[in-house]
Parts: structure tokens; C-alpha cells; sequence
């Protein structure tokens, strides 16, 4: 997915970061019932870093097209929303503290639906 | 929101079971970092030892898994038939589906059961409302739009599982549920005063003793299936019912979700508080009989799913909903009692979040000056909470009745002035702060015998 905001600014500054996001449960009707994206991501503010907390923030403004609040609930998912990043829930990793690098998958599943 | 972790993912604890490979999840009951593999092992073996410990099942019987395609009874498939050939249960098992007729959304899910029949190569029984009772819920909500649908559904879909065992010639009947949808369950009916069920609703098994059906809730075990399903890459459906959004379970279903970020342990205590519910001797419950209309069994003349069918052949689809009994009289009561009718839900529900024991036995808090003790009673009608402070004056009793007219539409309001004030809980229930915060309610504090009679009169 091409960002327009990239143009103009020097590429030196805005660095990129190749993700695999993949919505399910649910989710993937917020977003063009399309289950996996493949984003690149730009850092925030200049940081050299990109956690989850950034990511979030990245995918309601980006991919998440209708309801936003079945998605989110203040600044992180909405209690009920399963994350893993690569196949390890969030939870282990440090939740929005987590540290993102190239090629993480980050999964987002709904627990809200029906069993 | 709790920051205790540490940053960074690539910490890569290992699993505390094995000790081998890096962990990938928490377990809820135990808060402990576990790996896939053992994840597995650990989930499928609390469900054996779940089967084993109620000896739910005996060789040669004919199990009925009532199968939506939906995730936990997808996983209830999968993992029952991969144990019954692990641990030789001997049974058979075979699937049930119940078709309500509604369009872009079971027949979707349908085609799931449909795939996972060739996958677990288990024999598949669909049952249709239409064919049943002449309605889909298509045709039902056409009628009665999107209020109060999920009742006729909820009730003609329990009727229709029953009637597809019965046509699968099975002994057993299982149904997959989670410590969610438990918890939400205890909390439903917790706010609609439904005692009957409340005592019945965390209990492994259900049915009587002359139904040949019985029905079990497998997922007591408390590990979240959804991992499981998501690691396993089974394949299940999980979409949200398109006439469901206004039911009253989401908003019990967003309360518990609430509570366990809070407090993960949550959900588990809702459970342990239904189950510790007790009903007091002088409660009346329904006697279960069979319905002369249909034969099934039902607690009254006509059983619901009659009532309701017979209201919608007749153009009269609210017929059944709702209560039917009203009680008169009482509504100035009510009126002059509504601040204390808040607090009562609040402090009820709080008890319960927090599995404070709400079994007829005394459960002793402690408080800044000394214990304090509380006891709830139930009635059909009414609720009511009872606490006393064995050093205040001898034995002085804190009272509270709640009027169900009056409960369910506070409830909604407590939940959420609840989640904000959970901080205070501790406090609330452990400290000084509990003492002060009853003793303020000093102008409804009377005598324990007389209200005691007062229930039983009630």
C-alpha cells in the first residue's frame, strides 16, 4: 500500500517497515473484508522505532474503514480482541510497549462473535 | 492500563512447562508462559480429565455435538474426536446442525459444518425451523423485527437440538460453550432475577432424569478456545448473527471483557460465584412436567416454544415475551426506593465479580473494624441482599431488596458506573471503606429476624 503523505519529504528521514497484518473474527469486515494486508508503515515523529501502540494508531487511521470502536477502545484494541505478533500473543511481548521490525506479522482477532 | 511488562518482544521467555521452546501465550488460569505445543496438551487434557471426572461419557453411546461452524464448537468437534480415539471413549459421534433460516448468515456457517463433516469425517444431521415449526427466523423477524427475535430463536433452537438428537437416535447431546459465555450467562441471568437458572446455569450437565439428552458444557475448562482454533487452523465461521445486535448479551458479553483486562481472573470468579449460588429453602421453583401440546419437557401447561409458535400462527408474535405475572402495588415502593435499589445491584454485582461466596453460608469480609458477613437470598420475584456487622450493637442487618421491575433497567447503568469505580473495589470490599460505606446506609438498617420473614412472605 503506497502512503501519499510520503511524497515530498526526504526518503532519509521517513523510514519504512514491512508488515503482514492479518484481521479475523470478524475484524476483516471493518477493513474490506480483506484478512491479510501487507503495509508498510512509516515511523512516527522521526522515532527509529515503531511499536504496537504506533501500529494501532496506523491501522484505524489507514485500514479500518467503518466502526472503528468494534476495533479500538481508548488508545489500544478493545478488550476481547485477540493480538499475536508472530504467533506470540501480545501479552508476553509487552502489549502496546511491544517493539515492531521488518517482516512481523501481527494478527488481530475478535473474540466478541458467537462460539 | 497496567505496564508491568517490559519492552521489547524479543525478550523470548521460554515455556514454563517444557522448558524448551519460546512461550506464545498466557495461560488465564494460570498466568503462566506456555508454548504452543504444551498449549495444546494442556487444553485437550483439561477436557479430558473434564469427561473423565464427571464421567460424562460410558462406552458405545451416541453422541450428538451440536456443531454452528462457529469456533467453540468447531474445536468441541475436533478435539472430542481426536480423544475419543486417543483414550478409546469408544464412542460415536456425529454432528448437529440446527438451520434457523436466516439468510447470509447460517447458511454461510452451514457450509463450514459442511467442510468440517469431510474433515473429521463425522456424520452430519441438519434440522431446519422451517420444517420443525413451519417459520424460519427470516420469516419470524419479518413479522417482528429485530426486538426480541433472539428469544424465539434461542428457544426453538434448544428445542430443535433436542429433537435432532432424537432423530441421530443419540444417548448424549454436547454442546460447546466458553468461560465467556458462561460468565455472561451467570450475569444474565443475575439481571433478569432469574434464580431458577442462575443455580442451574454453571452446572457441567443439564437435563432431567427422564430425558434420555443430556447436555454438557464442555468448555469449563477455561482456556480460551479461540487460540486454540487460531493455532490449530481449524476452520470455523465467525460472523455475527445479522439479527442479534440489539440483544441484551452484548452488552454482558463487552461488561466481562471489561472486567478481565482488569483483572484476568475475572471471568473464572463470575463463574465460581454462580456457582456458588445457593437457593434458599423458601424459594418456590418451577416443577418440571412435559408440555401437553408437543410432549417436551417444560415447567409449565404449555412449554415456550409452543407458546411463542402458537403467538406467531396466531398474528400475535408477543405472545410470551416478557413476564406475564405483574406485580401491582408496590410501584410507590419502588419509586421512594430507587437509590437503594442502585446500590443494591452495584454491591451484588460487585460480590459477584469478585466470587465473594454468595452461598447461603455466611462469607466474612474484612473490614477496618472487624468482619463483616453477607448473605444473598433469591427469590423468583425479588432479590435481595443481606449483610450484617457482627460489632455494630450486637447483630444489626443491612437490608436491601431489589424489586425486578426495577433491576433491570438500573443494571445497565451500574455496569458502567461499576467499571469506573473498579479501582475503589479493593477498598470497597477489603478496607475501612467497606465499614463506613455501610454503616452510611444506617436509615435501612433493621432487624435481621423481621426482613428475614419479609423475604419469605415476599
Amino acid at each position: 500500500m503506497q502512503n501519499p503523505q510520503g511524497f515530498g519529504v526526504s526518503e532519509e528521514t521517513l523510514l519504512k517497515m514491512q508488515l503482514t497484518l492479518e484481521f479475523g473474527g470478524g475484524l476483516e469486515l471493518l477493513c474490506d473484508s480483506k484478512k491479510i494486508h501487507n503495509v508498510n508503515v512509516e515511523q512516527q515523529n522521526g522515532e527509529d522505532k515503531l511499536t504496537m501502540k504506533d501500529l494501532l494508531s496506523w491501522v484505524r487511521t489507514n485500514l479500518i474503514k467503518e466502526r472503528p470502536e468494534m476495533f479500538m477502545k481508548g488508545d489500544t484494541v478493545r478488550p476481547g480482541v485477540l493480538v499475536l505478533v508472530n504467533d506470540c500473543d501480545w501479552e508476553l511481548s509487552g502489549q502496546l510497549n511491544t517493539l515492531l521490525e521488518e517482516k512481523d506479522v501481527v494478527v488481530f482477532i475478535s473474540t466478541l462473535h458467537g462460539g | 492500563m497496567n505496564e508491568r511488562m517490559e519492552e521489547g518482544k524479543r525478550v523470548g521467555r521460554l515455556c514454563c512447562l517444557c522448558n524448551q521452546r519460546r512461550a506464545s501465550l498466557k495461560r488465564p488460569k494460570t498466568l503462566q508462559n506456555i508454548c504452543r505445543e504444551c498449549f495444546y496438551t494442556v487444553f485437550e487434557d483439561e477436557i479430558h480429565q473434564v469427561i473423565i471426572n464427571n464421567k460424562l461419557f460410558t462406552p458405545g453411546e451416541r453422541i450428538a455435538i451440536g456443531a454452528s461452524g462457529g469456533k467453540d464448537s468447531t474445536v468441541l468437534a475436533y478435539v472430542l474426536s481426536k480423544l475419543n480415539r486417543l483414550h478409546n471413549y469408544g464412542l460415536h459421534l456425529f454432528l448437529l446442525s440446527v438451520d434457523e433460516g436466516i439468510t447470509g448468515y447460517r447458511d454461510d456457517s452451514l457450509e463450514t459444518v459442511h467442510r468440517n463433516q469431510i474433515q473429521y469425517g463425522l456424520p452430519l444431521q441438519i434440522v431446519s425451523y422451517k420444517d420443525l415449526y413451519g417459520w424460519t427466523m427470516d420469516d419470524i423477524v419479518n413479522l417482528i423485527g429485530f426486538k426480541n427475535n433472539c428469544t424465539f430463536c434461542g428457544v426453538f433452537r434448544r428445542q430443535a437440538l433436542d429433537r435432532g438428537a432424537t432423530l441421530l437416535k443419540a444417548d448424549k447431546l454436547v454442546t460447546g460453550h466458553n468461560a465467556d459465555d458462561i460468565a455472561e450467562t451467570v450475569l444474565l441471568n443475575l439481571l433478569r432475577g432469574d434464580i431458577a437458572r442462575l443455580s442451574r446455569c454453571t452446572s457441567i450437565t443439564t437435563g432431567e432424569d427422564d430425558g434420555f439428552v443430556l447436555h454438557f458444557s464442555l468448555f469449563q475448562s477455561l482456556t480460551p478456545s479461540l487460540t486454540y482454533a487460531y493455532f490449530k487452523k481449524l476452520d470455523y465461521f465467525s460472523t455475527e448473527c445479522i439479527y442479534s445486535p440489539n440483544a441484551y448479551r452484548g452488552f454482558a458479553r463487552e461488561f466481562i471483557k471489561d472486567l478481565e483486562r482488569m483483572r484476568p481472573k475475572a471471568i473464572l470468579d463470575i463463574i465460581k460465584s454462580g456457582e456458588n449460588f445457593r437457593i434458599s429453602n423458601s424459594t418456590k421453583m418451577p416443577e418440571q412436567g412435559t408440555c401437553q401440546r408437543c410432549g417436551y419437557i417444560s415447567s409449565q401447561k404449555w412449554c415456550k416454544a409452543c407458546v411463542l409458535l402458537d403467538g406467531l400462527n396466531r398474528g400475535l408474535p408477543k405472545l410470551g415475551i416478557g413476564r406475564s405475572r405483574a406485580s401491582v402495588g408496590s410501584k410507590k415502593t419502588i419509586e421512594s426506593k430507587q437509590f437503594k435499589d442502585e446500590e443494591a445491584c452495584e454491591l451484588l454485582l460487585l460480590f459477584v465479580a469478585r466470587n465473594v461466596s454468595l452461598a447461603a453460608s455466611e462469607h466474612h469480609i474484612r473490614s477496618g473494624s472487624g468482619s463483616v458477613s453477607v448473605i444473598v437470598y433469591g427469590d423468583q420475584d425479588k432479590l435481595a441482599l443481606m449483610t450484617y456487622h457482627p460489632d455494630l450493637a450486637g447483630l444489626v442487618t443491612l437490608y436491601i431488596l431489589v424489586s425486578l421491575r426495577f433491576w433491570r433497567a438500573c443494571c445497565l447503568s451500574v455496569l458502567a458506573r461499576l467499571l469506573t469505580k473498579w479501582n475503589e473495589i479493593d477498598d470497597l470490599i477489603n478496607g475501612q471503606e467497606a465499614f463506613t460505606r455501610f454503616r452510611k446506609k444506617n436509615h435501612v438498617l433493621e432487624s435481621f429476624s423481621s426482613k428475614l420473614s419479609f423475604v419469605k412472605n415476599g
